[in-house]
């Protein structure tokens, strides 16, 4: 019970600091994702009470936009770059290499928490394509060959 | 903090900031955009740092954002009093010692500059300022001048006129090029009618895509019914391919915002937004620092330059939806909506934030009009071509030689983009097309190469501007994987309001990824053909109208990869994995085995030092073999 | 006032008034869907499309948000309208294929199903239209259930798809819903709606179950009636 009130504390002084008005719950959501690395139901639950703002109403804003997760991300964000010129230098393998290594889908999360895989348009590092970011490193000139040793860096990183 | 209340003012501190860019000791200045920190810039700023410390030298380290030239960054430029400046190119930390040497020595012995600039423009001002003073040095007399450089010999800087020379966390130095000038003159000398008037002679057009008449909009805008009005900066560009406006607000961010408080006082506006895309981190911080040294400066909130005229500015981030590039999308994110577009019968200049009437531009359209209100709305109309005047900013990417930022005038040819200042496609592949205008474009055939860039060629092409995304294609690009591959974007972006959209566009990206698995059918073209007509009518915004769009000119110029797919079940381009095959050359296999190791699926067989074979029904064509392959052994069938 | 024109025919019309409203009153048939006159317009199902033409520019427009123009030359079922209508029609009958509604108005618009669409079997009845998310925001105001997602995941339903707390059990959205996608279940003295169930009130006079207690507590709270007076049926009143 007191990680509920530690959510619901911590929710409150976020809505404190971009105030109440309807017009700052997008801000307020991504506060709360920076400080969870995702959106908990309680915090959502805060926000409900504190900004008057209806649980559809929040829920819509939180399902509709790409940067909250509803679930728990995990440590290291792998975003595949699929712009443009990523996507005509072979993102698309990049992808597929990366799936078939974290044995996950593309928007999964690994099952020891480690790794969140999804795709990203566009990081606009284009003279360095095709692009990875893991962790907010960006990972140029990838090719298949390098991903293993990439992910053991940042497993043992930890 | 000195206020800025008048001219004289700024030019005092003009002159600090002159001092700043042309110190008298030796400055180097690293370029650290997104893209130069991605390429190891800020490395190389670290080693730099660590080098001038160790050796107690006395030199200046600044950074500054991206001059272009994204293809030899890390670039590193050395300012030292009447010398020009030199810039190198793929700078690396192991480098900086020798680079030091130089300087200390004073030769180019251990590594050549790229180009060298004697003297540059200022474009607002109209003036040159040299960095040379007298004869150029001996040792420097082969470094190539930058206007001598391909890359730069056909462009016009005037969005980008800052970036890359000043420090864009100096507000000093943005004044020292004629910075806040322009608001000046704005407010101290010009009505508002007479700055809307000028800014519809100019002929500006919206550079956020859709082209409108800039002026024509301020006008409405100032004349529709409401004490409360609201101007915003729209930075959430989302085009796969496009940083034009990423690397306007890292590397210039006081030029957005003294174009908005131009605007602002023109439309009698006095809030403003500037909503920023959440995935540009450093353009956030960077114009959030300089919206707080305007602030400090006087530059923003009550009475500005002395007068009645109060405004400031917010930053809002976007939170990852393409959508809300649309205006009205962008405004419901702004009141803390979802990013749902509505229709726009009633107009966002009359009706738009919280239902005021709004003012809402491109980056690029709000960092032009400082230099339309020194130079004159005439001077601007002179340049470009007449329905598509000034110039613009594009992010030449892809399969092309010089990949990075170029601000061209509107009207020239194509050819001059993709030879002259891309320098052509690399590793002797043959050119195929250029794609413009991000998911809502069409591809150009390199058999169109003379087609002059400007607003109403583009479209009448079957393409449009877009926001400055140019993506290259050479011949193994397929082009019916290129028209998938928007359509599965816009599938993912789509808001899912309206039925033509949601619906059409995800039927749209269905067939296309049938025809690029080999499961096309005969008569899915005219099906997509059909279905675009609809789409485009109906849709309840610009993200489902032209979403056909690229499927469309794909089918216009490269007919024939369609048909290849659908009825030969071939990709000539040797791209979609259903229908290519990989094949070891007997002749040329060694037998080394590295593909065999690396294979996921070990399907690579083979003896020691002789031929080996791949078995197709375990291939997954992953491309793995193709990449560790040292004998180019390996061909994609 | 306002004078224009709609399938040639001249007819004048109050300033502020929508195309569709002023060509249904005129005897011009327009197909809706996800216009109702209890809640506001969204213009999202994009059936009632109809062309204008301003002086020599034309565009296809939603009629339920169009206002009347001067001057303006409006055209209801051209080649260009059919076409839209037709798509859409196409598209919601792959989305909605058990969808009774959706087969009738094809039907009755020459519509018949493009067999290049992989019928869906997971949006149920759903078309998208928002009418149950309006009613309950702005005529019942609870805004118990809300869309979530984007593009083809889009949704309707209680965040979390779990029980509301604020459901009244009204059931208004199942009422407003023009395709009987909501589904709403009501026996003796429950009902079951959105994964809820309401127990529901007996009339004070006559005995009968006819509304939820939910709902009725509600109405005490927002207009300051005392519960007990409003614990009598529509009938017995």
């Amino acid at each position: 019970m007191k990680r509920a009130s530690d959510i619901e504390v911590k929710t409150k002084e976020i809505v404190k600091k971009h105030g109440r008005d309807k017009s700052s719950l997008i801000a307020v959501l991504q506060d709360i994702q920076e400080q969870y690395n995702y959106l908990p139901k309680d915090a959502l639950a805060t926000v409900n009470e504190e900004m008057e703002i209806p649980a559809s109403r929040i829920y819509e804003v939180a399902t509709f936009y790409n940067s909250f997760s509803l679930n728990p991300r995990g440590r290291y964000l792998v975003e595949v770059c699929a712009g443009t010129a990523c996507h005509v230098q072979g993102a698309s393998r990049l992808m597929d290499k990366l799936q078939r290594d974290l044995e996950i889908e593309c928007g999964e999360t690994t099952k020891d928490n480690m790794f969140s895989l999804e795709e990203v348009r566009c990081l606009g590092c284009c003279s360095l394509a095709p692009v990875v970011r893991i962790g907010g490193d960006i990972h140029p000139y990838l090719t298949q060959d390098k991903i293993p040793k990439i992910l053991g860096n940042y497993r043992k990183q930890g | 903090m000195k206020k800025i209340s008048a001219i004289d003012d700024l030019k005092k501190a003009g002159e600090k900031g002159l001092k700043s860019l042309f110190p008298d000791g030796v400055k180097i200045v690293v370029g650290m955009a997104t893209s130069g920190i991605a390429a190891g810039a800020d490395k190389v700023y670290a080693a730099l740092n660590e080098e001038i410390k160790k050796r107690k030298l006395s030199y200046i380290l600044a950074k500054t954002g991206s001059m272009g030239m994204d293809f030899i960054e890390p670039l590193v430029d050395v300012i030292e009093k009447d010398k020009p400046r030199l810039s190198y190119g793929k700078m690396t930390p192991a480098k900086v010692p020798q680079l030091i040497d130089q300087i200390i020595k004073g030769n180019i012995d251990n590594i050549k500059p790229i180009y060298r600039i004697d003297e540059e423009d200022v474009i607002i001002t109209n003036e040159q300022y040299q960095y040379l003073k007298g004869k150029v040095p001996e040792y420097l007399k082969d470094v190539p001048k930058i206007s001598e450089l391909p890359f730069y010999k056909k462009q016009v800087k005037i969005v980008t006129r800052n970036c890359g020379i000043i420090d864009p966390e100096n507000i000093e130095e943005y004044i020292a090029r004629g910075g806040y000038f322009a608001l000046q003159k704005a407010l101290r000398t010009m009505t508002s009618d007479a700055i809307v008037e000028d800014v519809i002679r100019s002929g500006l057009r919206g550079r956020g895509g859709g082209g409108f008449p800039a002026g024509k909009k301020w006008q409405s805008c100032r004349s529709a019914q409401g004490d409360i009005k609201y101007v915003i900066c729209n930075g959430d560009e989302g085009d796969p391919g496009a940083y034009m406006d990423r690397s306007v607000m890292e590397g210039d961010p006081h030029s957005v915002i003294e174009g908005m408080i131009i605007g602002a006082y023109a439309i009698g506006a006095q809030e403003g937004y500037i909503y920023v895309r959440n995935e540009y981190p450093l353009a956030v911080a960077n114009l959030a620092q300089a919206i707080e040294e305007a602030r400090s400066h006087g530059l923003l909130g009550k009475n500005i330059f002395d007068t009645n005229f109060n405004f400031d500015i917010k930053i809002s981030k976007g939170a990852g939806a393409f959508v809300c590039g649309e205006s009205t999308a962008l405004m419901a994110s702004l009141e803390g909506k979802a990013g749902e577009p509505r229709a726009k019968y009633i107009h966002t200049v009359e009706h738009g934030l919280w239902d005021r009437p709004s003012n809402l531009n491109n980056v690029e359209t709000w960092v032009n009009v400082p230099v339309i209100i020194t130079r004159g709305g005439k001077w601007f109309s002179a340049i470009g071509v007449p329905h598509s005047t000034g110039t613009k900013v594009f992010s030449l990417v892809g399969k092309i030689n010089n990949i990075g930022l170029v601000e061209v005038p509107m009207g020239i040819p194509l050819k001059d983009i993709v030879y002259d200042i891309g320098g052509g496609i690399p590793s002797g592949k043959q050119f195929k097309a250029v794609q413009t205008g991000g998911p809502s474009g069409g591809a150009i055939p390199a058999a169109m190469i003379n087609l002059p860039v400007d607003f109403d060629s583009l479209w009448e092409a079957g393409s449009m501007m877009g926001s400055g995304g140019m993506i290259v294609m050479d011949e193994n690009t397929c082009m019916v994987d290129l028209a998938r591959y928007f359509i599965e974007f816009l599938v993912s972006e789509s808001c899912g309001k309206c039925t033509p959209c949601r619906e059409g566009v995800r039927r749209m990206n269905d067939i296309l990824h049938d025809i690029c698995a080999g499961k096309g059918r005969q008569g899915d073209v005219e099906i997509l053909e059909s279905m675009a007509k609809g789409i485009k009518d109906g849709s309840l915004c610009a993200l489902g109208g032209s979403a056909p769009n690229p499927v469309l000119s794909t089918i216009k110029y490269f007919r024939q990869e369609y048909d290849a797919h659908i009825q030969k079940k071939c990709c000539p381009a040797g791209v979609c994995r259903a229908l290519i095959r990989y094949e070891i050359s007997a002749k040329k296999c060694t037998g080394c085995g590295v593909c065999a190791k690396k294979c996921p699926t070990e399907c690579i067989s083979g003896e020691k030092k002789k031929a080996h074979k791949i078995n197709q029904k375990k291939c997954i064509k992953c491309g793995v073999c193709l990449e560790s392959c040292k004998f180019d052994a390996i061909t994609v069938k | 006032m306002v004078n224009l024109i709609i399938d040639g025919k001249t007819i004048t019309a109050n300033k502020g008034a929508m195309v569709l409203e002023v060509a249904r009153a005129a005897g011009i048939d327009i197909p809706t869907l996800c216009a109702h006159e209890s809640v506001s317009r969204s213009g999202a199902c994009r059936l009632c499309v109809v062309e204008v033409k301003r002086g020599n520019r034309t565009k296809i427009v939603t009629s339920c948000l169009y206002p009347v123009e001067e001057g303006i030359a409006v055209e209801t079922k051209n080649e260009r309208v059919l076409n839209v209508r037709r798509l859409v029609l196409e598209l919601l009958l792959a989305r909605n294929p058990e969808s009774e509604v959706i087969a009738d108005l094809a039907k009755k618009l020459g519509v018949t199903p493009q067999p290049r669409f992989t019928l869906d079997k997971d949006k149920g009845k759903c078309i998208l239209c928002r009418s149950c998310v309006r009613v309950c925001e702005e005529v019942v105001g609870v805004s118990a259930i809300g869309l979530s997602c984007r593009g083809s995941d889009k949704t309707v339903g209680p965040p979390y798809s779990e029980k509301s707390d604020v459901c009244i059990g009204c059931g208004a959205c199942a009422f407003i819903c023009p395709t009987g996608h909501i589904e709403m279940e009501t026996t003796e003295d429950k009902r079951i709606i959105w994964g809820r169930t309401f127990k529901m009130k007996s009339c004070d006079v006559c005995g009968r179950y006819f509304a939820p207690v939910d709902q009725l507590k509600y109405i005490s709270k927002i207009t300051g009636v005392p519960l007990k007076e409003l614990a009598i049926c529509t009938d017995c009143r």
